[in-house]
């Protein structure tokens, strides 16, 4: 079930950025964590995945496959009480001593085998990957009407194998030591993280020392190709200082609004850098609902003029985000999602979806293969269009 | 000309002896340890390049250890650039300084020279000064006897007695007449003689013999120098089931309040230890003989002051340690952390660094001085303290201030300042407060390069006394 909404950190809010290099981590804060919604790590064995998303695992069925290095649990009560993690704190329920972890469904409930023993209901799921996995599943069925352009691969099977590729946060130069370095606040439930002044993601949990322990997690999570390259590219972000206005201080208070000023400004900025996932609206996808809270993934239209962030969050009935992470798409990513977008809203007609993107079939045919969807098309039409086959 | 000469003469000495007593060439939370030494060693040679006189007499201002023998290995280096008129002064600086060092300081000094091939008739008579004045000398043969050895080579040193054999066989001897060199001898072959050497030997001893870690750290705890006792405490408490005998009159205070801040079960302890620290900040006041007025002191308890996994825990030990020496020494005293603790003594490293607020509350409180003690980084919001301290002092009255800070900022050759109008001071150990505030007066513009010197001057008489205790 698909909606449209606008994100927001509702209930929120952020302090004054850390700079060190080409990262910036601004801090999300959260005055009042009731403490019936807690996220922990779990850890998977370093070893690629096998995600069963229909099926059972090790049965035939469509796969997910990644690199999946942690995945989250998260523990809720219905009725407002204190969540725990029960007895099985730190107790690994992943694949030991395989080459591989075979993993069932992103999200899956975990709860407690003496069933009614707790309130706390307990779910796992794998933290960007359930987004990502909602990413790549857009438009995979392939064409919808056999149309005699496409291959017989797409007509058969879609568009199976969908790949995209991404950056681990430890790849990302200085990320490691912007993170050890960065100084939390005793409320601090979440962090916004910029590279270059760029927005690479939003990470939120809802309890500030479930994110203690998860701070250094998203070293470990995965960022696009793009905030990488500006990593590279920018490794120093300019100091910014929001200077005082001395002529104004006659008086400690004078100085001390100055302050409050500044600070208020801080927080403006911070908004300001992070614009591009809040002011679209998004499509909004429910996964699982546990009233009071819905977990959900969202994705942006895929405009290649905009920032695109994909994500999953959990939100409260009343608004309060409880749990959120973004990723940033690269460039490439949203022109290959746009492409299938326009062919889809086009019925996969080529000349229709030519026509809505404001250029010839042949030059169609081109982009959808320099997108490396060439696999989609059948050889003629490639020729054709003057690509070779 | 020679004003601008002067001012440049005057901030780049100030620089020097503000690195000086800040770095020690260890990992810092911001900084690793390789940036830090090439940074100090290019401010060392710059320093001995340019002003060589200064460069020496910076040893009679209290540099740390680390420095001083950094000073000491590039003087006797390079001794044939010394002025004739300077050579007898230098000297007695070389020879002193040595003195003061902690002996393995000194034995890994001339360890070092020996490595660099310094071998300079100066440098000999050092060497033979030096291992000729120890008041124990087999103790010392036998605590760092690789090092002795190779110093005792490098400067031609005609050994007497069986200092030779001992050197050269070790351990290989049918018996010496020396009861430390024999217990030395025994040691390799017998477990129950270890007991009788320094602990450092006989750990290695004790290993070799695999001799329990309980039995062994019981019988060695009379041979227990202080700082051995010091570092033991938790070791000895888990395997003896209590920790040995300090006696906190013995320690300095900041060295108290690193093993303090490093204590987990402080809480518990709380009275004993806030005693001992009370009672060394007390003597380090009288010492020194300091006293101020109203005083109000910022204290950074950031999460940075954390320090590094090689100075752990630093930043906040000193400022702890300012805290209570800062309360001994003055009429009235007020504190602020950035986050404000109930409990002094069992103040932790946390959260971010916002200086801002604590600055202006302890300006609203009118003290005589202010002081800050802080790693000179505050990100909440980012800048802002220096800001606030350059508007106040343009545009409020406001009391001298003086910023502290133990962490040397490699990229800057010296500790990181907050502001301009700020003069921020290298620290080593907050028992020297007073000199560094009395040095932060010097930053000031309109003081005099004659009136530093006329300062330092007066440092090296102190120093070159002849030998009295050594302050601790």
């Amino acid at each position: 079930m698909m909606k449209t909404a606008k994100l927001a950190l509702t209930n929120l809010r952020t302090g004054s950025p850390q700079t060190l290099g080409a990262i910036r981590l601004v801090p999300i804060c959260r005055d009042r964590a009731p403490g019936d919604l807690r996220i922990r790590l779990r850890d998977l064995v370093p070893a690629p995945a096998i995600v069963s998303l229909d099926g059972a695992p090790g049965e035939p069925g469509l796969k997910y496959v990644s690199y999946v290095p942690h995945g989250l649990v998260v523990a809720h009560t219905k009725d407002g009480a204190q969540a725990s993690f029960g007895t099985t704190l730190g107790e690994e329920r992943g694949a030991r001593g395989r080459c591989v972890n075979l993993l069932h469904r992103m999200v899956k409930r975990e709860d407690d085998v003496r069933e009614g023993a707790t309130s706390t209901a307990r779910f796992r799921l794998l933290p960007l990957h359930l987004a990502m996995e909602g990413f790549l599943a857009h438009h995979f069925g392939g064409p919808d009407i056999a149309w005699s352009e496409y291959s017989q691969h797409a007509i058969r099977r879609g568009l199976d194998p969908r790949a995209e590729s991404s950056v681990r946060g430890r790849s990302l130069p200085g990320f490691e030591a912007a993170l050890r370095v960065f100084e939390m606040h005793p409320t601090q439930v979440g962090v916004m993280i910029f590279v270059a002044d760029a927005l690479a993601s939003v990470f939120v949990v809802s309890h500030p020392s479930d994110y203690r322990l998860l701070h250094r997690s998203v070293l470990e999570d995965f960022f696009g190709q793009l905030v990488y390259e500006y990593g590279l590219l920018y490794p120093e972000t300019p100091p910014i200082e929001t200077p005082l206005h001395e002529e104004r201080i006659a008086s400690i208070s004078d100085l001390r609004a100055e302050v409050a000023r500044a600070r208020g400004e801080w927080e403006e900025y911070a908004r300001l850098l992070a614009d591009g996932l809040f002011r679209r609206e998004v499509r909004v996808e429910t996964v699982r609902s546990m009233a009071p809270f819905r977990l959900e993934r969202f994705m942006p239209d895929f405009d290649p003029d905009e920032e695109c962030h994909l994500g999953e969050r959990i939100v409260r009935d009343d608004g309060t985000v409880e749990y959120m992470k973004t990723f940033r798409l690269s460039a490439a990513q949203v022109r290959r999602a746009h492409l299938l977008e326009q062919l889809a809203r086009a019925g996969w007609n080529l000349g229709d979806a030519a026509a809505r993107l404001r250029c010839t079939r042949d030059e169609l045919v081109k982009r959808l293969d320099n997108a490396g969807f060439g696999y989609l098309l059948a050889p003629h039409v490639l020729r054709a269009s003057g690509t070779a086959p | 000309m020679s004003a601008a000469l002067d001012r440049v003469t005057r901030e780049d000495w100030l620089m020097f002896v503000n690195a000086c007593f800040a770095c020690t060439g260890q990992r810092e939370f911001y900084s690793d340890g390789h940036g830090q030494s090439v940074s100090i060693d290019f401010l060392h040679q710059y320093i001995l390049g340019n002003y060589r006189r200064l460069y020496a007499r910076a040893l009679a201002c209290g540099v740390n250890d680390f420095n001083a023998s950094l000073i000491l290995a590039n003087l006797l280096e390079t001794g044939k650039a010394t002025p004739a008129d300077h050579k007898a002064e230098e000297g007695a600086l070389i020879a002193r300084a040595l003195e003061t060092l902690p002996a393995h300081r000194a034995m890994h000094l001339l360890e070092r020279l020996a490595k660099r091939r310094v071998n300079n008739r100066r440098t000999r008579a050092i060497i033979r000064q030096f291992l000729g004045s120890r008041p124990n000398p087999e103790h010392h043969a036998v605590k760092y006897r690789r090092s002795f050895r190779r110093a005792a080579l490098h400067a031609h040193l005609r050994l007497e007695g069986e200092y030779a054999t001992f050197f050269l066989r070790g351990a290989n001897m049918r018996a010496y007449a020396t009861p430390l060199f024999e217990a030395f001898r025994k040691a390799h072959y017998s477990a129950s003689a270890i007991y009788e050497l320094p602990f450092s030997i006989a750990e290695g001893l004790a290993q070799k013999h695999g001799v329990p870690r309980d039995t062994f750290l019981k019988r060695i705890e009379p041979n227990l120098t202080h700082t051995e006792r010091l570092r033991l405490q938790s070791a000895s408490h888990d395997s003896l089931g209590a920790a040995y005998a300090l006696e906190p009159n013995k320690l300095p205070l900041t060295k108290l309040a690193s093993y303090i801040v490093s204590r987990p079960d402080r809480a518990a302890r709380r009275a004993e230890l806030h005693d001992a620290l009370w009672a060394s900040a007390r003597r380090a006041v009288r010492r020194s003989n300091a006293r101020f007025g109203k005083v109000a002191c910022v204290l950074d308890r950031s999460y940075s002051s954390s320090g590094s996994t090689e100075k752990r825990r630093r930043p906040l030990a000193v400022a702890l340690a300012a805290s209570y020496f800062l309360r001994a020494a003055s009429a009235e005293y007020i504190p602020f952390w950035t986050h404000p603790t109930g409990d002094e003594l069992l103040v932790d490293a946390r959260g971010a660094t916002d200086l801002a607020t604590p600055i202006l509350d302890a300006l609203e409180t009118e003290p005589d001085l202010l002081v800050i003690v802080s790693d000179g980084f505050d990100n909440d919001p980012p800048g802002i303290a220096g800001q606030v301290l350059q508007a106040a002092c343009a545009r409020l009255r406001v009391p001298p201030i003086v910023h502290i800070n133990a962490v040397f900022d490699a990229e800057s050759y010296a500790p990181k300042s907050l502001c301009r109008a700020v003069p921020t001071m290298g620290i080593r150990d907050a028992e020297e407060l007073p000199t560094a505030i009395l040095f932060a007066r010097f930053a000031r513009a309109d003081v005099h390069l004659d009136e530093v010197l006329a300062s330092l001057d007066a440092r090296v008489r102190h120093f070159l006394r002849p030998p009295t205790k050594r302050a601790a």
